[in-house]
């Protein structure tokens, strides 16, 4: 499994969202490292269709898909399953989009 | 440049609204408490906050509080936040309050706004009492602890000094040109 973890500096939740991985990862006894990908320009945000800050991707899928998404420079908007916007995806949102990313993996998708 | 000072008085601007009329603060003599707030649409955290500005501005508005939201992001940098855009957000979420266009940025540089949301709270003389956050959880509403700009409100009604007078500001970076 590759885990990487996309963020922009001046966007202020990639630190925590960053910690709330590794928790859920350490939790999940995922040993896996995390790479961290500082995004810093708008070239390399259209390079990296970057949706923005905080990206997570494992094995180069995003762990929250968005059709259409913008990409650019930004911080990111997420929607918690409880109707609630905010700039980073809680703990059971995360624990919840690796489980389905890892089930998707063993059914060969 | 830091953001303006405390106890500074209101600095003057004349902005379009969403509404389709211009509004400067001189329109809003009778507020007892005045608070221009740098917010966007595209922003999460303006997003996470934006509900509870407006139950703000509801809850206040017969007190005498009132609130201009003004947003100073370069639309060629996040289309999002248009003018045309901010015509459809305020209506869709049918603001209680003006919500201003500031094109050339230069209200929200001389606020030293930097974030959005940031809020500057003025009193009945117009005199910076509090600067920053709307509350301690941008994440959660039933969280928060600590309510800053509803304890300053309430403080400025109530002829007190609001205590803090100074929070960080949280939230995505204003888009200059």
């Amino acid at each position: 499994m590759k885990i990487e973890f996309l963020y922009w500096e001046e966007c202020p939740s990639h630190g925590e969202a960053l910690a709330r991985l590794r928790e859920v990862l350490n939790k999940a006894g995922i040993g896996t490292p995390v790479e961290l990908i500082h995004v810093g320009t708008d070239d390399q945000a259209v390079a990296m269709k970057f949706p923005g800050s905080p990206t997570i991707r494992v094995d180069g899928a995003d762990l929250f898909p968005v059709p259409h998404e913008v990409v650019g420079l930004s911080c990111r908007v997420y929607h918690t399953p409880e109707g609630r916007v905010t700039p980073l995806p809680t703990k059971d949102m995360i624990r919840s989009a690796l489980d389905a990313h890892r089930i998707r993996i063993s059914k060969g998708g | 440049m830091g953001p303006l000072a405390l106890e500074s008085k209101l600095l003057a601007f004349s902005l379009p609204g969403t509404d389709g009329k211009t509004h400067s603060p001189d329109q809003y003599r009778q507020a007892a408490i005045l608070g221009v707030v740098f917010t966007c649409n595209h922003c999460p955290y303006a997003k996470a906050w934006e509900d509870r500005l407006i139950k703000l501005q509801r809850d206040f508005a017969k007190s005498g509080a009132q609130l201009l939201l003004i947003s100073s992001n370069d639309p060629a940098k996040i289309p999002d936040d248009s003018f045309e855009n901010m015509k459809r957000r305020s209506k869709e979420k049918a603001y209680p309050f003006p919500y201003l266009f500031d094109e050339s940025q230069e209200v929200a540089r001389s606020y030293g706004a930097t974030r959005t949301p940031e809020i500057f709270l003025f009193d009945a003389d117009r005199v910076l009492r509090y600067h920053g956050a709307p509350d301690d959880n941008f994440e959660n509403p039933a969280a928060v602890t600590h309510h800053y700009l509803r304890g300053a409100i309430e403080a400025l009604i109530a002829g007190r000094q609001p205590e803090p007078t100074d929070t960080k500001p949280v939230g995505c970076t204003i888009k200059w040109k």
